[in-house]
């Protein structure tokens, strides 16, 4: 299985998808050039002007395009940036792309992707380091999909561009480079809503997303050494999200701790937190446990942008905590 | 004209008597746009238009009992009576879509125009909006997006004077909506929009140059809004008198003047009114004996993935 970046990957998943399907095209900001982090490279040499397209600087009609190109049957796929950069285009998403199916009474689908870059990256301050995962999740008619890996960015990507619904593609900036195996196959796919058990253990359950989930398994790590055994789950999507497996996981170790990035305060970690808490209460042993940012903005210099960090030894301790109680 | 007119004093009926369930927006007074425009567009063309959109919706060839029963939410109403006056569409004669949010429908038809260029087809793209559109952001982008690209749209300003209860000139810098379609680049025509005569004449030759190929048109029509923003909206914010002379102004009579001029006998003007109001009679009739849709419906077309009748309880 050859190596590639969880970029390439991205680049892989566009490739094939527009290779097998006319009607799958991109458009945003400075394709021609690759896209702003490289992740488009290549594409328009083979696929030209057209299908990897430039746009403006307008959010909103990049958006809003994409929309009334969907329900001319093509499937856009958006490039936003910076999630950030995406509130530009909320309208069109929230009232236009995620309504129109059910609103118009079945008469239309959006199958559109648009790819949100999120997180904390090399001193981007409070307009690029954003995490607004769980904002999305809340709005009936999107799925969100959050890959941590090079293989899942494939093949969710991939699933996210053959999927009918409009999906918010939230890839993290500081994965860009983050090298791994991915399956060449042209028919891989990762089903969206299943989580991945990127660890086994009975002690705890740790939950997370993203980047974060890099954290977790590392924090994972250190508490073997100490002879606790913590099982992480990365969900991978949080609308659809595996209820199931969390439950599963939860069921068996009777703690549970969610690690994101994202501000904890209604944070997506909440929503598995109250799951769990309604359907497994009397399987707890412990209390169930948040660790997110705190309800601030995020700092340009690096000392003041790690207190926002959710780090391996906060992970570390408060699942000792829990696991001593 | 008499069709829309008489469909949605209709629905003003319905109004009062609770049958339209939420707000509707008449466009009574600004029949001449509807008229003159849609019938220049074929059936697979594509229309958008706004939360005052019952007249396009019709001009396009919608079902008048389909949107009847849409507007009082009942099952078999074009959107399953989901949507109601605001969202009214019928993807099956190319109607997109009326919007609740002003100026959305102009970054849509765009996009809308863009895959007709991606897949190499002969349709064009028909965006309606309002006076009140041209403040917000969307207008601007999708013009220019329209322009970038070279696509096939139509955009239509229909301008009543009014952004819901507020005169748009009072909330408006420069010179307006032609001067900004020019600015652009987009070539840009003002005509009488209570004229249908001038309306149809303008729409035929806007088309016909986006069927040539050159790229985004746009016309500003001037119109008035004889009734108030909503169906509950007396409009008390304008004189009696302005409202009095703007009816002496009203499209149906203009037009129907025209024709009895040009000798077109009194009583068939008389017989097309009352077929009309006949057709629109029966469609209202038949809509209040139809029922509301199953409560089943009310998690249904929400999405595949994630599906909330399988995930969200």
């Amino acid at each position: 299985m050859p190596f590639m970046t969880y970029a390439e990957a991205s680049r892989a998943a566009i490739a094939e998808e527009m290779r097998r399907d006319p009607a799958v095209w991109a458009v945003g900001e400075d394709l021609g050039r690759g896209g702003v982090f490289g992740q488009y490279k290549g594409l328009v040499e083979e696929f030209g002007p057209e299908r990897v397209s430039d746009a403006p600087i307008s959010e909103a009609c990049i958006m809003g395009a994409a929309v009334g190109a969907a329900m001319m049957g093509t499937r856009p796929i958006v490039e936003m940036r910076f999630s950030d950069f995406a509130l530009c285009a909320v309208d069109e998403l929230v009232n236009q792309a995620a309504k129109a199916r059910y609103m118009f009474g079945g008469q239309t689908r959006v199958p559109l992707v648009v790819r949100e870059p999120i997180g904390m990256w090399r001193s981007s301050a409070a307009q690029h380091s954003q995490s607004l995962e769980a904002w999305y999740a809340h709005i009936p008619g999107l799925v969100v999909v959050c890959p941590s890996t090079p293989a899942d960015n494939k093949g969710l990507l991939k699933s996210a561009i053959r999927c009918d619904d409009p999906v918010v593609y939230m890839e993290h900036k500081n994965l860009w480079g983050l090298e791994g195996e991915v399956p060449e196959d042209d028919d891989f796919t990762v089903p969206i809503g299943e989580a991945r058990v990127v660890r086994e253990g009975g002690d705890l359950t740790i939950v997370s997303w993203s980047a974060q989930v890099h954290v977790c398994v590392k924090a994972a790590e250190a508490l073997a050494t100490r002879g606790i055994k913590a099982e992480v789950i990365d969900l991978r999507s949080l609308w659809p999200w595996d209820k199931a497996r969390v439950l599963a996981s939860v069921e068996k170790t009777g703690r549970l701790l969610i690690a994101q990035e994202s501000v904890s305060v209604a944070g997506f970690g909440a929503e598995v937190a109250a799951t769990v808490a309604e359907r497994l209460h009397k399987a707890l042993k412990a209390p169930v446990k948040r660790l997110g940012a705190p309800r601030a903005p995020i700092s340009y210099a690096p000392p003041l942008e790690d207190a926002a960090r959710v780090s391996k030894e906060m992970i570390v301790n408060t699942a000792e905590g829990l696991v001593r109680t | 004209m008499w069709r829309i007119r008489a469909f949605e004093e209709l629905a003003l009926r319905g109004l009062h008597e609770k049958l339209v369930l939420g707000a509707i927006h008449p466009s009574i007074g600004q029949e001449a746009v509807a008229a003159g425009v849609c019938p220049n567009l074929d059936r697979h063309d594509v229309l958008l238009s706004t939360h005052r959109g019952h007249g396009h919706t019709l001009a396009k060839g919608a079902d008048p009992l389909a949107m009847m029963r849409e507007l009082f939410g009942r099952a078999g109403g074009n959107c399953g009576g989901k949507g109601g006056s605001m969202h009214i569409a019928d993807f099956g004669v190319g109607m997109l879509g009326a919007n609740g949010v002003v100026a959305a429908n102009i970054v849509i038809a765009a996009g809308a125009a863009h895959a007709v260029k991606l897949k190499r087809e002969s349709k064009v793209v028909c965006c309606i909006f309002g006076d009140g559109a041209i403040n917000r952001g969307p207008f601007l982008e999708g013009l220019n997006w329209a322009k970038v690209f070279g696509l096939p749209v139509l955009f239509v300003c229909e301008d009543n004077g009014f952004a819901a209860t507020t005169r748009t000139r009072a909330m408006t810098a420069g010179e307006g909506p032609s001067a900004r379609a020019r600015s652009l680049g987009i070539a840009a025509e003002e005509v009488d929009g209570n004229d249908v005569l001038a309306v149809d004449a303008a729409a035929r030759q806007a088309i016909a140059a986006l069927r040539d190929g050159g790229g985004p048109r746009f016309l500003h029509l001037h119109t008035y809004r004889l009734t108030g923003h909503t169906g509950a909206d007396p409009a008390a914010y304008r004189p009696k008198e302005e409202v009095e002379a703007r009816w002496k102004d009203d499209p149906i009579s203009r037009a129907a003047a025209l024709l009895e001029a040009a000798g077109h006998p009194t009583a068939s003007l008389a017989e097309a009114r009352n077929a009309a109001y006949a057709e629109m009679i029966a469609a209202y009739e038949a809509a209040r004996e139809t029922p509301f849709p199953p409560v089943d419906q009310a998690f249904a077309d929400v999405q595949d993935v994630g599906d909330p009748r399988a995930e969200a309880f």
